[in-house]
């Protein structure tokens, strides 16, 4: 308990920076809500596992340890660094290095006019109305410790605005690393605004050099106005030492087609709650999401599906790999409204473990309130069916390979829905690279 | 080429197998008739080289090498393969993708070059020709959702495109119209050749009609009781298992 308040002690030296003016901090209203959600903070303090929402996940090792604020020279990182990270042609880059945006690295040229792709510290600079009505408005603080931390914190994210009407074909990306040797903390924060009918692919890519040590605590807002159609994507590749507690928000409007994947690989306890609030009629929300975690590795992944609207359809399909001690959690949390007639729900979590000591929690909630409803789930925790593996077997493949075989046809599932064929290869080599006889199966195939 | 000598195998501590004996030399088709739960697949299982069954006794030499040593991809890679009773349905792994990787292993095993995308294409072109399977199936994952005709067709296919020493064929006639039955047969006559043996176990004579066996062999209760050449195969057929005590022409009883 004494280090946690220490570090609330870190944490409130840093706010008084921010209020003070010394972190450039956006408008008056922007500063108001700042101050709101660390004074939430404050009273929330980092959430143990006997709050509910944390029951699996223990973030103590986050909440006792220093992270300072994470310092960064501009000019840090290089193409190199940032290469593994490309997946092909973008409509926009936005590299940050340790949290803050770094042009050098990003190219956001060839936009059609009237998109804007921007750093958040640029775009609270210069007082845009979009992020005055938009930012902070959606994620919610007051139940989130983190959310409130990063709302109180926040400097630096992507700004992205897709006018009514206009389609991106190419997808935009962002991508934090992580390089600085020193340890620290970051909350980037991401508005992403989709205009009414207008289509746009998003890719948030986290990742960090071997051997950094950090916290970073994302929060990405998303709104998709009317009949606006939404492709996002999110690879979580951190560092092995780092932490990743992040929230995804997305408010979906009238008719509009939502869908967001997640894939966490690496870093050493990942946390993603991913909401949606289906907010007009007739929307449609796909979250997917796969993990393939090994070690002490710890993901944890928290949907809430709020349907308050009528006619909305939503799918959620997750998939765990497990290996060595890991330890997966899925909690899945439907909510129908009482207006919420003609909802379509189904969800789907299943698991597969590959050694007796990893470890996975599922955990399905519906709340519904309305009557003429149609909500499903289902949750499956299994090993390789040792049938197939004999079978592969006794075809010539060794036990390892046969192993690797099945557990790649089982995560491929999730990663052949993604519709950027560029980032579909990448995110299959990731795959392989993970499993036990990855390199001989990629030789073989 | 294969030489079993009095294999006793267990499941789960009970006793399947009690003895079995049974040489297969190059060149020829064995065929293996029995009632069900007599042990047939027991016996192709540990053949295999499945972990369920325990060998409790006994020993199996395959061209003088010791079987029961080898695992499994082992096994195939010294050209054993066997077409399951039971094909195993696996989702998410298509037969071209995984035959590839199969291929390739068991060529790395027998000392060969591995195929490239372009030869391995051609190669499974030819075998999908040979057993009349429809290229789009094999573009499915595995088994997934197949008919039983289609499983089994499956199983054949995976066995021209693996070109195996023995080949032991569990029921592969089960489940087969007329038709299938011939293509099938057809496929595994292809394959026989003064180098290859193969096994074929069935209970009806109707598939020797087509893949006529160079002896046959009657297993009952985890042994073989009765041994003689294709006739023996008729005379079940009309007879049934009972009358296995006696004489029968053509057939010589098996000193127990
Ligand atoms: N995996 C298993 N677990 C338990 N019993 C088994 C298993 N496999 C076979 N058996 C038993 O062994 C006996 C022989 O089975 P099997 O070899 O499948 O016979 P067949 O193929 O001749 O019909 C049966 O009594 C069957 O129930
Ligand atoms: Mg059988």
């Amino acid at each position: 308990m004494i280090e946690v308040k220490e570090q609330k002690q870190t944490y409130a030296t840093r706010f008084e920076r921010i209020e003070a003016g010394v972190v450039e901090g956006g408008s008056a209203s922007l500063l108001a809500i700042r101050k709101a959600a660390f004074s939430r903070f404050t009273e929330l303090g980092f959430p143990t596992t006997k709050h509910e929402e944390w029951q699996y996940t223990n973030i103590a090792p986050i909440a006792e340890a220093e992270f300072e604020r994470m310092e960064t020279d501009t000019a840090s990182g290089s193409i190199d660094d940032i290469a593994p990270f490309n997946f092909g042609a973008c409509a926009a880059t936005l590299v940050f290095m340790n949290g803050k945006f770094a042009p050098h690295l990003s190219a956001v040229g060839n936009l059609h006019e009237g998109i804007r792709a921007r750093s958040l510290a640029d775009a609270l600079s210069s007082d845009d109305p979009l992020i005055t009505r938009h930012l902070a408005r959606h994620a919610k603080f007051d139940e989130h410790a983190f959310t409130a931390l990063n709302t109180a914190m926040m400097e630096d994210g992507a700004f992205v605005y897709i006018p009514p009407g206009v389609v991106v074909e190419q997808p935009i990306h962002l991508i934090y690393l992580t390089s600085s040797a020193q340890p620290g903390s970051y909350h980037p924060r991401n508005l992403f605004v989709l205009g009414s009918s207008s289509q746009a692919t998003l890719v948030e890519s986290y990742a960090g050099l071997e051997g950094t040590r950090y916290f970073s605590n994302p929060v990405t807002e998303i709104v998709t106005e009317a009949g606006a159609v939404l492709d996002h994507y999110k690879i979580v590749r951190e560092s092995d030492e780092a932490f990743h507690v992040s929230t995804l928000q997305l408010h979906q409007h009238q008719g509009s087609n939502a869908s967001s994947t997640t894939v966490s690989m690496n870093g050493r306890l990942v946390r993603n709650d991913i909401r949606t609030l289906l907010d007009g009629d007739g929307c449609d929300c796909t979250l997917n999401g796969v993990q393939v975690i090994d070690g002490t590795q710890h993901v944890d992944n928290h949907l809430v599906v709020d349907h308050a609207k009528p006619n909305c359809n939503s799918r959620e399909f997750f998939k765990n790999v497990l290996n060595g001690k890991s330890r997966g959690v899925f909690s899945g949390r439907i909510m129908v409204r009482e207006d919420a007639q003609k909802t379509d729900a189904k969800q789907t979590n299943q698991s597969l473990l590959l050694s007796e000591d990893a470890q996975v929690d599922s955990k399905p909630q519906l709340e519904i309130l309305a009557d003429d409803v149609k909500c499903t789930h289902g949750a499956t925790i299994g090993q390789l069916d040792e049938d197939a593996v004999f079978y592969l077997q006794s075809r010539g493949l060794d036990f390892e390979t046969a192993r690797s075989l099945l557990v790649y046809a089982f995560a491929r599932e999730v990663i052949d829905e993604v519709r950027i064929d560029g980032l579909r290869n990448q995110l299959d080599e990731l795959l392989i690279a993970r499993l036990p006889q990855g390199q001989l199966l990629r030789e073989r195939l | 080429m294969l030489e079993i000598r009095n294999l006793q195998a267990n499941v789960e501590g009970k006793e399947i197998l009690k003895g079995i004996n049974l040489t297969v030399a190059a060149g020829e088709i064995h065929s293996i008739m029995g009632p069900n739960g007599s042990g047939k697949s027991t016996l192709a299982q540990v053949l295999a080289g499945r972990d369920t069954y325990e060998v409790t006794e006994g020993e199996i030499l395959f061209e003088g090498k010791d079987l029961l040593e080898l695992s499994p991809d082992e096994r195939a890679g010294e050209g054993l393969f066997l077409a399951f009773q039971y094909p195993v349905e696996i989702p998410g792994v298509t037969t071209n993708y995984f035959l590839k990787a199969a291929l390739n292993a068991v060529r790395k095993y027998r000392g060969e070059d591995e195929l490239d995308a372009m030869d391995f294409l051609a190669h499974i072109k030819e075998k999908a020709e040979l057993v009349d399977i429809p290229q789009d199936l094999l573009k499915r994952a595995i088994n997934e959702g197949f008919s039983g005709g289609e499983k089994k067709r499956n199983e054949v296919f995976q066995m021209a495109v693996l070109e195996p020493k023995l080949s032991v064929l569990d029921e592969t006639d089960s489940g087969l119209d007329i038709d299938a039955l011939r293509i099938v047969a057809n496929g595994v006559n292809q394959l026989r050749s003064p180098q290859r043996a193969g096994i074929v176990i069935t209970h009806y004579q109707r598939l020797l009609d087509y893949i006529v066996p160079d002896f046959v062999h009657v297993l009952v209760d985890g042994r073989i009781v009765q041994s003689g050449d294709k006739d023996l195969a008729l005379h079940l057929e009309d007879k049934g298992y009972g009358w296995i005590r006696e004489d029968v022409p053509g057939g010589e009883p098996v000193a127990s």
